[in-house]
């Protein structure tokens, strides 16, 4: 993330996990006072291993999102996904979703500048929802050690088409001149 | 099932480490220094949604959440989910261990699915602070609207197809 403005750098706490904080102490105080030490300690225990299991793949899965924002110049994925790129287009960006590891700071640039390079609305927006809804490593480092393997493989399999329906929805909304064709 | 996903994502980081280190030592450095604060940074996070999700689905009794989000909350269970994600805040960490937490205390896989779809999709918060800044606002509405009706679409297929 070397090219983020200071406004955009991520920090370790804010906002949001201060109260994600706050919920997880009321809640660990509620299990205590009406469940027992016994019980407190169990749930602490499950979880510690739990998070065990997810640090190696959360560091793995930060190295591959670095390497690859270092690695894959935006410029050949630019050449994949342009105007008039049809069916054709909407695939390439859904699989170029499934593959770009990283976070919206990474994601969301990319897709900018694919945008201002001349790429089209339709083939960007199934770039994003796949990214979003099939990226490989947000559902292995995320995901799977959350909910498990089973519930993880059937809600990927039940997205898979949804990057191309929201690819094709878009190109309606913009025919319909929704949206304008440009600028 | 842990251990084989551990051998596939090291895996990936060898082979891009070893492509970035035959294109430069700077590009190696570079990824790693890059890659290395990104995990710190987001360490306090997992630490807190972590443990927090096994808390916060043992202290929320099932009474409260089944009514709901339960199975059998249908459509209205769905609508809330979807209304929920989108206006659950915050990164990774936290959409996924709300539901998670709402999974184990006895909300629907479908209301589950639509709610994480929500989430990813078009968490408010998100799209103002990351999207609108680095992608032109046009395309970050029309991606909004467009995403509108898919949470109900995976939730609908969820019903269809069964249980996980």
């Amino acid at each position: 993330m070397s090219e983020e403005s200071p406004s955009r750098h991520r920090r370790a706490i804010d906002w949001s996990i201060a109260g994600i904080a706050a919920l997880a102490v009321t809640a660990a105080a509620i299990v205590y006072w009406r469940d027992g030490r016994e019980r407190f300690l169990d749930i602490l225990g499950d979880d510690t291993l739990l998070l065990a299991e997810m640090l190696p793949k959360v560091a793995a899965g930060c190295l591959i999102a670095a390497f690859v924002t270092t690695l894959l110049p935006r410029e050949t994925v630019a050449r994949w996904i342009g105007h008039e790129s049809g069916l054709a287009g909407l695939l390439i960006g859904a699989a170029f979703g499934v593959i770009l590891p990283g976070g919206p700071f990474t994601i969301y640039p990319v897709a900018g500048a694919l945008i201002v390079m001349g790429a089209d609305a339709g083939a960007v927006v199934a770039f994003i929802t796949s990214w979003t809804l099939l990226g490989y490593t947000r559902a292995l480092v995320w995901e799977l050690p959350f909910f498990g393997p089973h519930f993880v493989i059937w809600r990927i399999v039940e997205a898979l088409p949804l990057p191309i329906v929201a690819g094709l929805l878009a190109r309606v909304v913009i025919k319909a001149g929704l949206f304008g064709k440009s600028r | 099932m842990t251990v084989a996903v551990n051998f596939l994502l090291w895996g990936v980081v060898v082979v891009l480490a070893v492509v970035a280190a035959m294109r430069g030592r700077v590009l190696l450095d570079d990824g790693v220094r890059e890659g290395l604060s990104d995990f710190v940074k987001l360490l306090p996070r997992i630490v807190i949604g972590v443990i927090g999700a096994g808390f916060v689905a043992k202290a929320v009794p099932q009474s409260v959440v089944a009514p709901w989000l339960g199975p059998e909350s249908g459509l209205l269970g769905v609508t809330i989910a979807t209304a929920a994600g989108a206006l659950t805040p915050g990164g990774p960490v936290v959409g996924f261990s709300i539901g998670a937490a709402a999974l184990k205390s006895g909300a629907g896989a479908p209301q589950v699915i639509a709610y994480s779809t929500a989430w990813a999709l078009y968490a408010i918060q998100r799209l103002l602070i990351w999207e609108v800044p680095l992608m032109p606002a046009r395309v970050v509405w029309l991606r909004a609207a467009v995403s509108l009706p898919l949470p109900f679409i995976a939730a609908a297929v969820a019903m269809l197809a069964g249980q996980p």
